[in-house]
């Protein structure tokens, strides 16, 4: 059966059709739809969102243990947070075949950094493939389960976004169940006191020979061989990209098992050819292999050094041009950056927060990093998931060695990026007797990548009803003396908190607590917040003065006419959060039911 | 020979049902096709791509600069943004349509005046008011579906039983009205 899908569809299909049993991972774009699209095979697979990467991972490695296949996927970043399991289960080895899905981001389109995930592969020792479609996506993903048991190990399976989010045709097949094996006490392969790591450690190194073997016989390196003037040496997308260009004008070497790197194809292919260019995205992964081998080849030295190898990038590195096309001025045209969305809790709060001088706002990743940006130019900084409180209590710590700072520091972050890594910040917070502003900006769900539910939220990820954390018990049971629950769409209640918040010389939360426009509401949703939505703001034009307050909200549904220098509201786009109701100095906007 | 389509808009539009139903369709109709989106951060209010690919042997799922056959823009301002993914002697379809940006809003920058004369001088182009061609039909929410009729004439797709994919992928109460938008479409190009 023939299927369009994405490169993230394409993993699940294949998890699915290899007998997985159990998959955890945290969202992050480009990852987050592997695991929405493996829960939906319910009846076969245990899917779950966990509250991290590292958890997602070490969940995962539980599984195996027990004898389940399981996988666990996040993006780039997120390897970092699970970095830690990472390097000892490269030791331990898996029971059930374990694979981990790391989504990389060249060209950086949702994410704070480009690292390059090979070098964990590289670094940990363990087996990596590099899918470049859809149905390499899905092949790779049960060929990588199959690796993972026949080498007891796990596996690096490294996508990049242009695989990840595009849909290609890919070929279906049934599902072949995998009995779970049972579950076997062996304290010599799982128990790593430094007597039993020191000799799982020389095992690596026997299975990295062993995987040097199979990395220079098998199929997933292969030769395309054309003119032998120019060879490719390619993996990933960037093999589509260099098809693209060059079709079969030259020859190619093309990269699908790339930790160990095939060291004997790849001097066999550059014995060969007599120009080699290597195409690759992010770091010289293979380039350094071919130059440690003694060939010369164009790489970085032709090619970018960062960014996407697209391919109009490669033809304008190799032949100085790019194609023709339509030109135009781009002065005439107007960026159009994402925006918080009309009705988002976190305007209401930004909007006051922005107004405080002397204050650092230390920020987190989320839908409200944005709030760096005009009209709100709150934020000063925003690192990794659940650096805010913990960069906020740094800084204060040392605003507070300066007996002529008057410097706070206003740590923000949302529910999700809280149960992530920020709770542990808090008690940081809490145990090094800080005096940080901490705001939870809880908007029932997990924004930025698309809904995703978590711990506060009610619900699993497949579906089922599940416990509530609720935030404010959690922080109060932390120990913290000083907490208030706020709507951040009155503006009233947001300024009183800060104030209150600003005037102690102790730590303490602020909660904001509304839900985000986007959210499809649960029943319990629908019973807390009944009358969220269901108005929409207008503009009294004989009021309207034209003083252009409510614009300065940032919201989209508020434009300006500045020939008759009136606002107006589009309420097909307005859900009635009011803010801009609250700063209208003439009380020219008023309350329409919807 | 690969074709190249490149829709464009504003994120919540509907340019990825438009491309998702297209896609079908050639995959359908025997070709091999690739189609590429950004999701994340632009998701909404952003500006926002699908780039579909279909022929015999389709490589990169990205469209390189210069190579689209047709430029389908959902919003004016969107279609001069993507001007030089077009190829030379390539066609544009632009809606009819504006969406300020933030920077406008704020009174920062100017909405371009004249984004369709700009348009015309630099390509073929035709105009189109899917949004008022929508509300005739009496849902503004087909105006995708125009721009998807659009697309199928302009790139000579009238072959493919796209009745037959609208059936199986559009609400069963919602398929004549699509129907109707998707004729619509046809007949404005």
């Amino acid at each position: 059966m023939k299927k369009l899908m994405t490169g993230n569809e394409a993993i699940a299909r294949g998890a699915y059709e290899a007998g997985v049993r159990y998959a955890s991972a945290y969202p992050g774009t480009p990852s987050t739809e592997i695991l929405e699209n493996i829960a939906l095979y319910k009846e076969n697979i245990v899917a779950e969102w966990a509250v991290n990467e590292k958890v997602a991972l070490e969940t995962a490695i539980g599984a195996s243990m027990a004898g389940a296949r399981a996988i666990a996927s996040m993006k780039h970043v997120g390897v970092n947070v699970a970095a830690d399991p990472l390097f000892t289960v490269a030791y331990t080895g898996i029971h059930g075949g374990l694979v981990l899905v790391s989504a990389d981001e060249p060209g950086q389109h949702s994410s704070q950094n480009e690292q390059d995930n090979r070098n964990y592969a590289k670094s940990a020792k363990i087996p990596m493939l590099e899918p470049s479609d859809s149905q390499e996506s899905k092949d790779m993903t049960k060929i990588a389960l199959e690796l993972s048991e026949k080498y007891d190990t796990p596996v690096l399976l490294r996508m990049t976004t242009r695989v990840c989010h595009s849909k290609a045709i890919v070929e279906c097949v049934d599902r072949e169940e995998k009995e779970i094996i049972p579950y076997k006490k062996d304290i010599n392969k799982y128990v790593t006191v430094p007597a039993i790591a020191r000799k799982l450690r020389a095992k690596v190194e026997e299975r990295q020979h062993k995987l040097l073997d199979f990395s220079n016989t098998s199929e997933l390196n292969f030769f395309e061989w054309n003119d032998t003037a120019v060879g490719v040496i390619t993996s990933g997308v960037c093999y589509s990209y260099a098809k693209e260009v060059f079709g079969n004008t030259v020859s190619y070497l093309k990269l699908g098992f790339t930790q160990p790197l095939p060291t004997e194809k790849i001097s066999e292919f550059c014995s060969n050819v007599e120009k080699v260019y290597v195409i690759e995205e992010n770091d010289p992964y293979i380039e350094e292999q071919v130059k440690i081998l003694g060939f010369q080849c164009f790489g970085k030295n032709t090619f970018p050094p960062f960014g996407e190898m697209l391919p109009e990038v490669i033809r304008a590195s190799v032949f100085g041009e790019t194609l023709p096309t339509v030109e135009y001025d781009e002065k005439e045209v107007v960026s159009r950056p994402p925006t918080l969305c009309a009705g988002c809790p976190h305007r209401g709060f930004y909007y006051e927060l922005g107004k405080r001088k002397n204050v650092l706002v230390s920020g987190d990743i989320g839908c409200y990093s944005l709030a760096f940006a005009e009209p709100y130019n709150c934020t000063d900084h925003n690192i990794c998931m659940g650096a805010s409180m913990s960069v906020g209590h740094g800084a204060q710590k040392v605003f507070n060695m300066q007996e002529d700072s008057n410097m706070r520091v206003v740590s923000c972050l949302g529910d999700s990026t809280f149960f992530h890594t920020g709770i542990n910040s808090l008690m940081n917070v809490l145990y090094n007797n800080s005096n940080t502003v901490n705001v939870i900006l809880d908007n029932r769900i997990t924004g930025m990548t698309g809904h995703q539910e978590n711990p506060g939220s009610g619900y699993s990820l497949q579906g089922d009803k599940t416990v509530t954390l609720d935030i404010e018990s959690i922080v109060k049971a932390i120990g913290f003396k000083n907490v208030v629950v706020i709507n951040p769409n009155d503006l009233k209640a947001v300024k009183t908190a800060l104030d209150w918040a600003l005037s102690l010389d102790e730590p303490s939360v602020i909660i904001t607590r509304w839900p985000c426009v986007l959210k499809k509401f649960s029943p319990e949703d629908k019973e807390e917040f009944k009358d969220a939505f269901k108005t929409y703001c207008e503009v009294n034009a004989e009021k309207c003065i034209g003083c252009k307050a409510c614009t300065r909200t940032g919201c989209p549904a508020i434009s300006f006419d500045k020939n008759e220098k009136k606002s107006s509201i589009d309420k097909n786009s307005c859900v009635g959060c009011e803010v801009c109701l609250q700063v209208c100095p003439v009380k020219a906007i008023g309350k329409v039911e919807a | 020979m690969t074709k190249s389509i490149l829709l464009v808009g504003v994120g919540g539009q509907g340019t990825i049902l438009a491309s998702k139903l297209l896609t079908t369709g050639l995959m359908e109709a025997g070709f091999d096709v690739k189609m590429s989106e950004i999701h994340g951060m632009s998701q909404r209010g952003g500006s926002v791509s699908s780039q579909v690919r279909y022929g015999e042997k389709v490589e990169s799922p990205v469209i390189e600069l210069g190579g689209a056959d047709i430029l389908v823009s959902f919003e004016k301002m969107e279609a001069l943004r993507y001007l030089n993914y077009m190829k030379p002697d390539g066609k544009v379809v632009v809606n009819d349509y504006e969406i300020n940006s933030m920077p406008i809003l704020s009174g920062k920058a100017e909405y371009p005046v004249n984004a369709v004369e700009v348009l015309k001088s630099k390509a073929t182009t035709v105009v189109i008011n899917a949004a008022a061609e929508a509300e005739n039909l009496g849902n503004s929410k087909v105006m995708n579906i125009i721009l998807l009729g659009t697309i199928i004439k302009a790139m000579g797709l009238e072959e493919i039983d796209w009745e037959k994919i609208l059936r199986d992928n559009i609400k069963e109460n919602l398929v004549d009205i699509n129907l109707i938008a998707l004729e619509t479409g046809k007949n404005l190009v």
